[in-house]
């Protein structure tokens, strides 16, 4: 044998299950994946990073078929295809294990992994549920589990609903299994578990897509690493060749638009919010902060740290577990009608659902925080309410300027304004806003960023939520990281940067 | 990303939005019932001798003041994104208890009785919807049961009846040539429409029940709003007990269950959505105007009673229908 013939020997073993050339995607206003190649590989642990909107959920969704691609190709062992349904991923064996499961609460495991696919008795409709049973329990053992295949999903516990769906993609020849952040909601012991599962299943021959924000899951777990940023592929390379500043500094650095450039830096005045060992049911574990009045304070860290989780219990959203806040000096408590009218105001991430009532007008959304404030007693006063919409509408610019226009045909900039402005309306001093650009054009942006800035020099106090490094860097006086319920750090302006932020917001650095 | 595509999607909205808003989808709604009742109207006069009559319109206007009672309160409930099955159980048992108090010559403690059993159930409701965070409707199906299961016991099988003539003018009195209900019906009309459209907790009932996560992140009090609405739906029931039990002059355990179906009906041909936020008390006066105008008018053409039924879902049906088309696709779907 010739050293030329073992090198393509060596290259047919190592083929890829499943390459993507050139693919691109594009949304209106937004290139999700362009010209994204990725090389998939039996046997392999390909780690997928980026930040938040970098462009991996868009990548998932591609190799999962539901998205088509605008551009770029397919090679599935060599062969060119395309991947233009959920059901053709089925068919290469591409399986996706998702944040959120699919298991059916109340059907068995049994019945979850051959759900749709239910070995049948020979000749017959009827369940073969022996042979079911059986097969379930092989495919769990073969994963080295020995879970009752009678036990109902609704009774498992993270981690174990997470084995299922891996047994459940290997019952239907998944060969490639892509995972997005399993070990996000998992123990220690439990992520010890999973790895030991996908080592098993990479030794087998199967290939893991793996995304991760936890660094030292990228060096213990990972074979080659391909890096996204602003949808585009920064870097590849192995695990071997990589340090973790070099991967931190491969992902920082998106182009966020036009990041907006703050104005003016005042000397902070009296706290506003004084949070002090916080902990809640939801997540939040332990946490100190505070904001004083004039000052742009940041909160934050990936997805999933617990931000939003801190700012439902400051508002009262959500019941506090232990720890207090103070407003302005005072110990609160109760719900969030005690805390709106201390002059608090929560601008929520998911404006849909919680900023806004879709149904009614601009003006009833505007006036949904002051009633009380524009008519004392009570009497409620059509002339006077659309008086005060248009001057709100006209103050925050909001288009169409019409009061009686249905909040949900607004755009979702103007959308923000309207629920930036039934704070405003009710005189608030302290502005929590959630992830406030989210889904929101350039141009809405800025105008809401100069609005969070003159709130401030009029005196407010501003704490912001957001998943744009480059925001937190450019807008705010200081910032607080948080990382598994805590907060891990705070950066001083003269200390932000999206390195500093990145490294106290990932595990493992 | 999602910036671009909305405004997309609302320039193709425009033009339909921007006349419908310069008018309010409100006014629509309530324009074509009017409409609609002219129409019914029309036909009637024209296919029947007996209807133009000024004995047979106020009969269907007292018809309609009935069902409006029992329905004002539901309204008010549906519109704050709930619902309240119990009004007509709750009607019945209010008119039993009051019943032996009036029968014995004082009128004044029979309707203390029942506004009181009656405010009582609504607070019970609130407190199950609010407190124990039942879902309206369970909650309310569950209350049915118990009040119906408490009136039979109370009355034993048995009815009250033969009331003081004073008493029963409040069910079939005349009051200048007009039925002493149809002022009820007015009176209640008028601070209802006062309520949702005049005052803080009106705004916020509407509010409540198009997003109550959203009203409950404005500061708005969601629990002491839906402990209210169920409080007045229960005293409405009340109030529609002591005219009922004018108008029949008699209590039994059975009273109010047949009222029950067709009360829900006239509040949604009114234009009331069921999914909350959306609705008037005055649609719901008008849909009771239809509904009660529809079962008049089959009544003198002859239509057998066991047609009335599917008449009644066919105008229920083209009612809702009809706003669904003039919202348009983008409402719908929400």
């Amino acid at each position: 044998m010739t050293g030329a013939d073992a090198r393509s020997a060596e290259r047919s073993a190592k083929a890829p299950l499943l390459e993507l050339r050139h693919v691109s995607k594009a949304f209106p206003g937004v290139r999700a994946l362009d010209d994204v190649s990725l090389e998939i590989r039996g046997g392999e642990v390909h780690m997928l990073l980026g930040e938040n909107g970098a462009g991996k959920s868009s990548l998932i969704k591609v190799l999962c078929g539901a998205y088509r691609p605008d551009g770029g190709e397919f090679l599935h062992l060599g062969q060119h295809l395309a991947i233009a349904s959920p059901a053709d991923a089925r068919r290469l064996g591409i399986a996706v294990i998702f944040q959120e499961f699919s298991l059916v609460p109340f059907l068995d495991l049994a019945q979850n992994i051959f759900l749709g696919r239910e070995p049948r008795h020979r000749g017959s409709p009827l369940v073969d549920r022996g042979r079911m049973h059986r097969e379930a329990a092989g495919i769990l053992a073969s994963l080295g589990l020995d879970y009752d295949t009678h036990a109902l999903a609704v009774d498992l516990g993270v981690a174990q609903q997470q084995m299922v769906e891996i047994a459940k993609a290997l019952s239907q020849q998944a060969r490639i299994l892509v995972m997005d952040e399993p070990t996000a909601a998992l123990s220690d012991r439990e992520t010890d578990a999973l790895f030991k599962v996908i080592r098993q299943l990479r030794a087998s021959g199967v290939a893991i897509v793996y995304i991760s924000h936890r660094l030292n899951e990228v060096f213990e777990l990972g074979d080659r690493i391909t890096v996204l940023r602003d949808g585009r592929r920064v870097a590849g390379m192995a695990v071997a060749d990589a340090t973790p500043e070099q991967l931190i500094g491969l992902m920082v650095g998106r182009a966020v638009g036009t990041v907006y450039a703050r104005r003016h830096f005042a000397t902070p005045g009296e706290p506003a919010l004084e949070v002090r060992g916080l902990r809640t049911a939801t997540g939040v574990d332990g946490v100190d902060l505070t904001v004083r009045r004039g000052e742009i304070v940041g909160l934050s860290g990936l997805v999933g740290a617990g931000r939003t989780e801190v700012a439902r219990a400051v508002f009262g959203a959500d019941p506090i577990a232990g720890g207090e806040v103070r407003v302005f000096g005072t110990r609160v408590d109760g719900g969030p009608e005690r805390i709106a009218a201390r002059g608090v105001a929560l601008i929520p991430e998911n404006r849909k659902h919680e900023g806004l009532a879709l149904k009614r007008s601009t003006q009833d959304n505007l006036l949904a925080a002051s009633l009380w404030k524009l008519f004392p007693r009570g009497g409620y006063r059509a002339r006077r309410a659309v008086d005060r919409a248009r001057e709100l509408i006209a103050r925050l610019r909001i288009t169409p300027a019409e009061p009686r226009r249905h909040a949900r045909v607004l755009s979702g900039g103007n959308q923000q304004k309207v629920v930036i402005g039934k704070w405003l309306a009710a005189g608030c001093s302290l502005y929590i806003f959630d992830e406030p650009t989210r889904g929101i054009d350039v141009g809405a942006k800025s105008e809401i960023f100069a609005l969070i800035e003159e709130l401030v020099t009029q005196g407010a106090a501003v704490l912001l939520i957001s998943s744009e490094l480059a925001e937190i860097v450019h807008v705010c006086d200081r910032a607080y990281v948080m990382r598994g319920g805590r907060v891990r750090g705070e950066l001083a302006r003269s200390e932000l940067s999206e390195e500093a932020i990145l490294r106290l917001a990932m595990h493992g650095t | 990303m999602s910036g671009l595509r909305e405004r997309a999607l609302a320039a193709e909205a425009a033009p339909r939005e921007r006349w419908r808003h310069r008018v309010g989808s409100e006014n629509v709604a309530l324009a074509f019932r009017i409409g609609l009742i002219a129409a019914i109207g029309i036909v009637l006069a024209l296919s029947t001798d007996a209807f133009l009559s000024t004995a047979n319109l106020l009969n269907v206007l007292r018809q309609a003041s009935l069902m409006f009672l029992l329905a004002s309160g539901l309204t008010l409930v549906i519109v704050a994104g709930g619902f309240d099955l119990s009004i007509a159980a709750n009607l019945t048992l209010s008119a039993c208890l009051a019943a032996a108090a009036i029968k014995s010559g004082s009128p004044w403690l029979g309707a203390a009785i029942a506004l009181g059993s009656s405010v009582a159930v609504g607070v019970l409701n609130g407190f199950a919807v609010t407190l124990l965070r039942l879902p309206p409707f369970l909650a309310t199906y569950a209350m049915l049961w118990i009040l119906q299961g408490l009136a039979f016991h109370y009355m034993g099988g048995l009815e009250i009846y033969g009331f003081p003539a004073a008493f029963r003018a409040l069910g079939t009195g005349f009051l200048l040539g007009i039925p002493v209900p149809v002022y009820l019906m007015g009176v209640v009309l008028l601070a209802a429409t006062l309520f949702t459209r005049a005052t803080n907790f009106g705004q916020e009932l509407y509010t409540i029940g198009a997003n109550r996560d959203a009203a409950r992140l404005s500061g708005i009090p969601v629990g002491k709003r839906l402990l209210l609405v169920y409080v007045v739906s229960g005293l409405m029931a009340g109030i529609a007990a002591l005219v009922f039990l004018a108008r029949v002059n008699a209590a039994d355990s059975g009273m109010g269950e047949p009222l029950l179906l067709p009360v829900i009906a006239a509040v949604l041909i009114g234009g009331t959505s069921l999914f909350g936020g959306v609705g008037s008390v005055l649609g719901t006066a008008l849909g009771a105007t239809i509904l009660a105008m529809v079962i008049n008018g089959m009544n003198l053409l002859d239509i057998k009673a066991q047609w009335q039924p599917l008449v009644v879902g066919v105008v229920l049906l083209a009612a809702v229908l009809a706003d669904l088309m003039g919202r348009g696709r983008r409402e719908r779907i929400g």
